[in-house]
């Protein structure tokens, strides 16, 4: 990819509703994201391999688990940091931001919230430091939108219990030290529980082939009579509010992490409008390409608006999963038409690795489709605003 | 060891410049601050030497409140404490003046700035404040080592280098190559939360320059495009057009 020029954009001065260190913050991640993402994210996703060495860089911008408390490694900073670092790193790539959206909201976040304090003195610290790296197994083959139908599950046998089943389309996985599991115990309750990878009958296969997230490893999960200690299971949780409290959290850093991609891909368009001339002046001169940005940077700053806001209420635990559904649609959305848009503007240029936004558009096509695909967030809303539920 | 970085807050090298109509101020509306490149670097090599040799690294601004968010970022680099002196720096003699008066009495081994800010470019605070405080000053400085309070200084120079060497306490402007900028990390922003600050009052300098104008270079003409074969074309026009010869 050629130099990374990247500028941000802020239509609406959204960075004076930021504390000086919110900023200091995102431009550290801006400027980490400059030097060790974006200089060789093209080839990696070219190759489709994931840059594990970027893994302690991540942890030491504070991307693992920003808003964990200190005492157990994290950053113990609040929820518009954690969404600034997703915006800043998914800038950059949304694969990488895949790989710490999981770390941060469906594996720490987890340990943090539901599991024994051996649990998290066992797991945050080396989580945070990027030491070790965990996964999130939901997802399976037969049960996508609809997880509460999962057939993962496992028998109590003494000290232990044998965990059974199959996890699908798992970020990290391949390369992961831990998955946080939900499975259904012998009453049909799902529980959450933290396989290590070495236990007995665990594997995790790499899914190829995907022409998308292509710098993100996914995996599946494969437990064949694995022999799972009970002290691995979280004491805290039973029931699907377990997994979905973990995807409010990670969805709240998509609808962030969405704004750095549509804002990477605004910010090509504009400057490559401005740079290429045909017929002899400049192609941001003429009114079709006009209304492009312009349509671009009206989205996104609402997009700024609606992610600040929901940040705010986060901060005070007042957002609802339905105020986050909202935001992690419209977002991505919005992200996803710009990627579309900017790509033409660039003519042939668009669809080369010399510039971000064909990467972009294809990997928001997984994260339009993950964490709640477009049409179930839409269902959410729609239940939550006519109290008529409208998914089975 | 003790070291005094003197950092400064410029406009953003992507910034676009624009002065206000009667020519005698630069626009700040809508401008990020960062900081200065160069003392950035100052920063960084203060860190390598009091890390391997321990020691503290305070940094000093000559500015109002605004530049704050760029002290708190170098003391999120690392630097142990800050100054801040509330005036507003207008020319090299009044910052001179400002940092020389903060440091005399307090010994620091080295005093560190950038070779230049990367806004008025005046490369004259180094020099000015070594001569104030009565010491020794290496300016444009390429690599620097101390052991056993003596310096050893690399500079650049024509067709060359040269190796100083200089008993401490010095005075040292540093320039590329010097250290490599660091990303502040998450622990380094947290505890820039607790570090002191130090607010104190500016003396009272005459202004010994004035601005008079700004003017902003003549826009760059567009580019011509010469086949690759026909050099006679590009001799007649660097002949007639850009008049090289
Ligand atoms: C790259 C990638 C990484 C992923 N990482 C993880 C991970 O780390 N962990 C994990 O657990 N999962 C992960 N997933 C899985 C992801 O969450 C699922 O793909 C997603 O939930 C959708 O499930 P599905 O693919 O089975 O689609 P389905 O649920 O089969 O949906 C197919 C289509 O039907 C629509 N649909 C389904 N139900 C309804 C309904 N009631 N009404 C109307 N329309 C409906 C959907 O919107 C969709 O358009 C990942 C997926 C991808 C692509």
């Amino acid at each position: 990819m050629a130099h990374d020029r990247f500028q941000g954009h802020d239509y609406y001065q959204v960075d004076e509703l930021l504390t000086e260190e919110h900023l200091l913050i995102r431009n550290s991640v801006r400027e980490w994201v400059k030097k060790e993402v974006s200089p060789i994210i093209e080839d990696y996703a070219q190759r489709a391999e994931f840059p594990k060495q970027i893994l302690k860089g991540l942890a030491d911008i504070g991307a693992f688990g920003p808003y964990i408390p200190t005492e157990y490694g994290g950053g113990g900073l609040d929820q518009i940091s954690y969404g600034l670092i997703m915006q800043e790193v998914e800038r950059g790539d949304s694969g990488i931001r895949s790989t710490a959206s999981v770390q941060s909201s469906l594996v720490m976040y987890p340990i943090f919230t539901y599991g024994s304090e051996e649990q998290r003195k066992k797991y945050l610290p080396s989580l945070a430091k990027g030491e070790m790296i965990g996964c999130f197994g939901l997802t399976e083959p037969d049960h996508g939108s609809n997880p509460s139908g999962m057939i993962t599950n496992f028998k109590d046998a003494g000290d232990h219990v044998i965990l059974n089943g199959a996890k699908m389309w798992i970020s990290n996985a391949p390369f992961a030290h831990l998955a946080v599991v939900w499975a259904k115990d012998e009453n049909g309750d799902i529980r959450g529980l933290i396989v290590e990878r070495g236990m007995e009958g665990f594997t995790t296969p790499e899914t190829h082939g995907k022409w998308s997230l292509r710098a993100s490893a996914t995996g599946e999960l494969v437990f064949d009579n694995v022999k799972v200690p009970k002290s691995n299971i979280f004491p805290e949780v039973k029931g699907l509010k377990g997994p979905l409290g973990c995807l409010n959290s990670a969805r709240y850093g998509i609808a962030w992490g969405a704004i750095g991609a549509a804002m990477d891909c605004y910010d090509t368009a504009l400057r490559y409008s401005q740079e290429r001339i045909q017929f002899g002046r400049p192609i941001g001169g003429f009114q079709l390409q006009q209304k492009k940005l312009a349509e671009m940077i009206t989205e996104i700053t609402k997009a700024q608006l609606l992610t600040w806001r929901l940040g705010v209420l986060k901060n005070e635990n007042r957002a609802t999963p339905a105020q986050i559904s909202m935001a992690k649609r419209n977002n991505v959305n919005m992200a996803i038409t710009i990627a579309r848009e900017a790509r033409q503007m660039l003519g042939g240029m668009g669809i080369t690795g010399e510039y971000p936004i064909m990467r972009h558009m294809m990997n928001l096509e997984s994260v339009i489709t993950y964490e709640g695909t477009h049409d179930i967030h839409l269902l959410i809303t729609g239940m939550d605003v006519t109290g008529l539920n409208a998914f089975t | 060891m003790k070291i005094l970085v003197c950092i400064s807050n410029v406009p953003d090298t992507t910034t676009k410049i624009n002065f206000t109509e009667d020519q005698k101020s630069f626009v700040t509306a809508g401008v990020q601050y960062i900081i200065n490149p160069y003392d950035e670097i100052a920063l960084t090599k203060a860190l390598e030497l009091t890390e391997k040799q321990g020691g503290t690294v305070t940094v000093i601004n000559v500015g109002d409140v605004t530049t704050e968010p760029t002290i708190r970022k170098a003391l999120a680099i690392g630097a142990t404490d800050a100054i801040r002196v509330n005036g507003t720096p207008r020319d090299a003699y009044y910052v001179a003046k400002q940092v020389a008066h903060v440091a005399k009495d307090q010994n620091y081994d080295l005093i560190l700035t950038g070779r230049e800010s990367i806004d008025y470019n005046g490369s004259q605070v180094a020099a000015m404040v070594a001569e104030m405080l009565d010491l020794p000053s290496v300016s444009i400085v390429k690599s620097l080592t101390i052991e056993n309070g003596i310096a050893t200084l690399e500079r650049e120079i024509e067709g060359g280098k040269e190796i100083l060497n200089c008993p401490t306490p010095l005075i040292v402007s540093a320039t590329e190559g010097m250290a490599e900028p660091r990303i502040p990390n998450m622990r380094g922003i947290m505890s820039a939360r607790t570090k002191p600050l130090v607010v104190v009052e500016p003396l009272p300098v005459p202004q010994l320059q004035e601005y008079v104008k700004y003017d902003k270079p003549a826009a760059r003409s567009h580019v011509k495009l010469v086949p690759s074969d026909d050099v006679k074309k590009l001799v007649d026009l660097l002949h007639t057009e850009a008049k090289s010869f």
